[in-house]
Parts: C-alpha cells; sequence; structure tokens
C-alpha cells in the first residue's frame, strides 16, 4: 500500500517535471524572438536589451532551465508583463472564482448523476434507464460552450431570467450568476456519472456479499444502500477526478461566454495581451492542479475500495 | 446498445436465438441498431452537405450589408450575420473545414498513436517506461490550456487545430496499440513465424497492426465529434480558422457577440456541431456494441 502510494506520488511529480520542460522548450524553440515579439515592432534596442536581461534570456539554454526549475520551486512563476505583479499572486487572485464556477458543476453532475445512475441500475432495462442512457450519450458528445451559449441565449437573453455578465458582489448573487455556467460546464457528466455508476453496481450487485446479505433476507433497500452503493460509488470518484481536468478546459468557454472572471478569462486576455508569463504560469498551475486532483482520487480509490486494497496488499 | 438491453441477457454467441436474430453482414447489423443508422444517417447528412456545398447560391464570404441580421426566410434559409452573408452557406462550407480536419487530425494521431504504442509494445523495457511517462504528461495538461499555450507560440491556424488534436488524442491511441501489441508479441502464431524466420518489420506489419488497428479504429470514431468540438472551440477563441474562413466555431463566435441583434447565428452556428457530434457518438456506440461485444455495456 505504502509503496503503491509512494510510486504514484513520484509519478505524478515526474510527469509535472516533463511537462514544465516541454513547456520551457516550447517557449524556447519558436522562431522568432520572443522579446521582438512582447515588446513589439517598434521597440528600441535599449529596452530590448533591458528586457532581455530582466527575463534572463541572455543566458545559454541550460542554465535558464535550471532557472525556471528553481524558480518555479519557489513559487516564482514570473512577472506580469503588463502590471508587473508576480504571476502567481495574479492566477491565485483569479483561482477563486474559477474553483466556485467547478464546484458548482461538480454539484450539477453529481446529485443527479447519483440519482440516476441508481435508479437505473436498480430499474434496468426500463424505459428511464434506456432514455437515460441515450441522452447521455448525446449530450456528453455536444461541447460545453455549445451548450453555455444557448443556454444564454435562451435563459439570459430570450427569458431574461438570469444576468448576462459578470459573477456578483453579493452571496445570493453569486450563487444566482453560478447556475447557468456550472449547469453548462456539469450538464455532459450528469450522464457520464450515472452510466460508470450503473455499471459499477451491476457489477457490485453480482458479487458474494450481495448475494450473502441477500440471503440473510435484509431489504432490498438496505442491501442496495449500504452494500452495493457504498462500494460502487467508488470508480465515480476517479471519473470525476478526471472530469475536474475537462471541467478546466470548459471552464475557460463559460468564463467568456458567460464574463465571468477566472483563470480562464485570464488566460485567454493574456494571449490576446501577448502576455507569455501569465500564459505559462497559468497552464502550469492548472496542470498541477490536474495532476494533484488525479493523484488524489487515485489515492482515496486505494484507500476506500476494499478491492484495490486487497489487490495492493497481496 | 441501449435499445438492445433486453437481448443482452443472451448474448453469449454461442447461444442460437441471439445469433439467429441478428442479421449477418456487419454494415446489416449496425444498421439494424436503431441508434446506429441514426447516427450514421446523421454523418452521411454531414458528408452531403460538405460536398454540395458549392451549389448554393451564395458565396461563403459574399457581403450584403443592407440585408445583415435577417432572420430565415425563403432567400435565407438561415438568414444572415452581421455581414450580411449567409448562414447556411457558411454552414455548408463550415461542414467542409470541420470534416476535413477531424478526419486529417484523427488520422495522423491514429499513425502516431500506433507507431508509439507498437514501439512501446516492442521496446526494452526502459524504452516502455518512458515513452508511458511520456504520454501521461501529454495527458496531464488541460486540453484549452494546450490548445492556449501553443497558439500563444505559433499563431492561430488549421495547423494549430491538427496539433492539439494529435497531442490530445494519440497518448490514448497509443496505450490501446501497446497493450495489444505486448499480448500479440507472445502469441504463439507469432512465435510460430519468428521460428520461421520472419523479421520484426514483417511481424509488425503482417500479425500485430492488423490485428489492433480495429479496436483503435472505432475508439477513433467516436473520438471525432470531441474533434470536431476541438476545432469549433479553438475556431470559437479566435485560435484555429482565420476568418473570412467559415468555421462552425467562428460563425458560433460572431453570433455570440451580436447575441442581442440576432439569435440565428448563434443558432447556425451550434446546431451543426451539435448534429455531427451525435452521429459519430452514435455511430461509435454502434460500432462498439457491433463489432466488439466485450466492450459493450452490460
Amino acid at each position: 500500500m505504502l509503496t503503491y502510494m509512494l510510486k504514484r506520488i513520484a509519478l505524478s511529480v515526474v510527469v509535472v517535471v516533463i511537462v514544465i520542460a516541454a513547456l520551457f522548450v516550447m517557449i524556447h524553440a519558436v522562431p522568432g524572438d520572443p522579446v521582438r515579439i512582447a515588446l513589439g515592432p517598434r521597440a528600441s534596442e535599449a529596452l530590448i536589451a533591458a528586457y532581455r536581461e530582466r527575463m534572463g534570456l541572455d543566458q545559454s539554454l541550460l542554465v535558464q532551465m535550471l532557472k525556471f526549475y528553481v524558480a518555479i520551486l519557489h513559487g516564482d512563476l514570473g512577472q506580469d508583463v503588463i502590471s508587473s505583479n508576480p504571476v502567481l499572486t495574479v492566477i491565485l487572485a483569479q483561482l477563486p472564482d474559477t474553483l466556485r464556477l467547478i464546484g458548482g458543476a461538480m454539484i450539477v453532475a453529481v446529485v443527479p448523476g447519483i440519482l440516476l445512475g441508481v435508479f437505473s441500475a436498480i430499474h434496468r432495462g426500463s424505459v428511464m434507464d434506456r432514455l437515460t442512457s441515450i441522452l447521455s450519450v448525446s449530450v456528453m458528445a455536444v461541447p460545453s460552450f455549445v451548450i453555455a451559449i444557448y443556454l444564454l441565449l435562451f435563459f439570459s437573453i430570450q427569458l431574461g431570467w438570469f444576468p448576462a455578465i459578470g459573477a456578483g458582489r453579493t452571496a445570493p448573487e453569486i450563487v444566482w450568476r453560478l447556475i447557468l455556467p456550472s449547469l453548462a460546464l456539469g450538464l455532459a457528466w450528469i450522464g457520464y456519472t450515472a452510466r460508470i455508476l450503473r455499471a459499477s453496481m451491476l457489477e457490485v450487485m453480482e458479487e458474494n456479499h450481495v448475494s450473502t446479505a441477500r440471503a440473510f433476507g435484509l431489504p432490498e433497500r438496505r442491501i442496495m444502500f449500504n452494500y452495493v452503493l457504498r462500494i460502487a460509488i467508488l470508480p465515480t470518484i476517479t471519473v470525476l477526478g478526471l472530469g475536474i481536468g475537462q471541467m478546466l478546459s470548459g471552464a475557460v468557454f463559460a468564463e467568456i461566454v458567460f464574463g465571468r472572471p477566472g483563470i480562464g478569462k485570464l488566460v485567454f486576455d493574456a494571449i490576446i495581451a501577448r502576455n507569455y508569463p501569465v500564459v505559462t504560469g497559468t497552464v502550469l498551475v492548472t496542470t498541477v492542479f490536474f495532476v494533484f486532483v488525479n493523484l488524489v482520487a487515485d489515492l482515496l480509490i486505494a484507500w476506500l475500495d476494499p478491492r484495490v486494497r486487497n489487490d495492493l496488499a497481496k | 446498445m441501449t435499445l438492445q438491453n433486453n437481448t443482452a441477457q443472451t448474448t453469449d454467441p454461442t447461444e442460437a436465438p441471439s445469433a439467429k436474430r441478428r442479421p449477418k453482414g456487419a454494415l446489416l447489423r449496425l444498421i439494424s441498431d436503431p441508434l446506429g443508422a441514426l447516427g450514421l444517417g446523421l454523418i452521411l447528412l454531414t458528408v452531403l452537405v460538405a460536398i454540395a456545398a458549392p451549389l448554393s447560391p451564395y458565396a461563403p464570404s459574399a457581403l450584403d450589408p443592407i440585408h445583415r441580421f435577417a432572420g430565415p426566410s425563403d432567400l435565407h434559409l438561415l438568414g444572415t450575420d452581421n455581414l450580411g452573408r449567409d448562414l447556411f452557406t457558411r454552414v455548408l462550407y463550415g461542414a467542409r473545414i470541420a470534416l476535413s480536419i477531424s478526419i486529417l487530425s484523427t488520422a495522423l494521431a491514429l499513425i502516431l498513436g500506433l507507431f508509439l504504442g507498437v514501439l512501446a509494445g516492442f521496446a526494452p523495457r526502459w524504452l516502455d517506461n518512458m515513452l508511458l511517462l511520456l504520454l501521461d504528461a501529454a495527458k496531464s495538461v488541460p486540453t484549452v490550456m494546450l490548445a492556449l499555450v501553443l497558439v500563444t507560440f505559433t499563431g492561430p491556424s488549421l495547423w494549430a487545430v491538427v496539433i492539439v488534436v494529435i497531442l490530445v488524442n494519440s497518448p490514448a491511441y497509443a496505450r490501446i496499440a501497446r497493450t495489444q501489441t505486448m499480448t500479440l508479441r507472445h502469441a504463439d502464431f507469432v512465435d510460430a513465424e519468428r521460428a520461421l524466420g520472419a523479421n520484426a518489420m514483417r511481424i509488425v506489419f503482417v500479425h500485430v497492426l492488423p490485428n489492433i488497428v480495429g479496436p483503435i479504429l472505432i475508439l477513433a470514431a467516436m473520438d471525432i465529434p470531441i474533434v470536431v468540438g476541438i476545432e469549433a472551440g479553438m475556431s470559437f477563441l479566435g485560435l484555429g480558422v482565420r476568418p473570412p474562413t467559415p468555421s462552425w466555431g467562428s460563425i458560433l463566435y460572431d453570433g455570440f457577440s451580436y447575441i442581442r441583434d440576432s439569435a440565428w447565428m448563434v443558432i447556425a452556428g451550434g446546431l451543426p456541431i451539435v448534429i455531427t457530434a451525435l452521429g459519430f457518438t452514435f455511430l461509435g456506440e454502434a460500432l462498439r456494441d457491433t463489432f466488439d461485444p466485450k466492450m459493450a455495456k452490460k
């Protein structure tokens, strides 16, 4: 168990190290001088030299790469070219809004997803089960930004139920304005969660301990919730871990469509302004976040699921 | 798949009743599944529309500022956009972009994935582990972030979309190809072939590849809606197709910018994305059930 955990953690660290290296190579492999691109064609030579020195671009690549790693370990992701604030501070300021959005999307995905999944597993083959299955495949296929724009069009523009722009200041405002973007991000995952849970429940229902519980004459409801669901729900944790990564991608669109502040909006604006440090910093932070979430999901499973736990103990 | 749930309990292929009920040809079996038939229909529609695009009386970029933001009419089936361009025509031409990019980039991702997977499957342990690590790393960057950072450095273009798709999708193909290669590598018939003096090339191209292409092709078909989504999404963010080339994503973005002036631009841009996504997903589900009953859900 401990070896598995250590291995899994080491793997995550190595992955992050590789991503950082790739990021570094990308920054430097690009044809054209990043300094000239950043400063524009009308920058004076003195300005270019100063900027080059400030960014450490006059040193050898290997030194630059080492410095890159060291700086990142110190939490230094560089400076926002426009505001001159540390990139990490800029990103952390935007993070809560994005996390709130992802949290909202998770609630949208998980609550109906679990209810539908349990229902479909118990009433396997019913009309509702088939409907859930077809609907979940359908919704899963549609990109979240299309859903976001249609929600905006219908509920904000046509019906006027929701404001179209902003994240709100007071608590009720914040919750109210989270509804549409959370729906846009989470909708696809309702069906996905339901499908995974259904398959997993059907699998667990055939295990010995369930038959034993049935043989002892326990009420069906109790068997389902205490013996089946408790184990069957675990694979959804892995799926939702992956889901958070996709939701991070979707959040970029949701934030742009609904005019919300957040990481996505930040990186999009940074690209238009050619604010490289903010772009690479955001990619790094989101990647670390994604790797971390998946690590936690895997470790949680190893810890919670007696089947995985026993496999690892062997 | 779902609609076969009742027969699913008797999917044992040796059992006569269910075997009898199923039509013999793969294509027939595919379209006897209502979802598969619907999926195939939607895809054919998209393909036809892409081919027929030049039949439209309008050019995709022809401006008509007097009739901008028009609603649907006999003259403009889906109305006109902010520059008075015929939206229906732009959607038709958009199908060409969406389909050609999805197919091209999926094919390239498939080739790279197969190559890396077979390589990892045959490679010594250290190279295998290294390749696996690289695949894991490529998978760990959220798609949009990958697209954003790539385009920041290369500038927006169709090729940026293709590269993003390759980076996002090939790891999954590589993983499957690797697992299958490892199994096949020690299969008896491969050992026999090797004993007969076949070289590695022959084993890979004659024995390994034909056996692993099937499952990966199915996976690729199911990935096409994701690829259409990536193309549209990147064009929506201004990272993919450049104006005035009509892409569903850029139609959607123009529509989003003028959403208070006309709802039709948004509807025109989003609908084809939904239709192709559904088509390929339904077909992919049906394909999986038809060719790989093991993978089909209970």
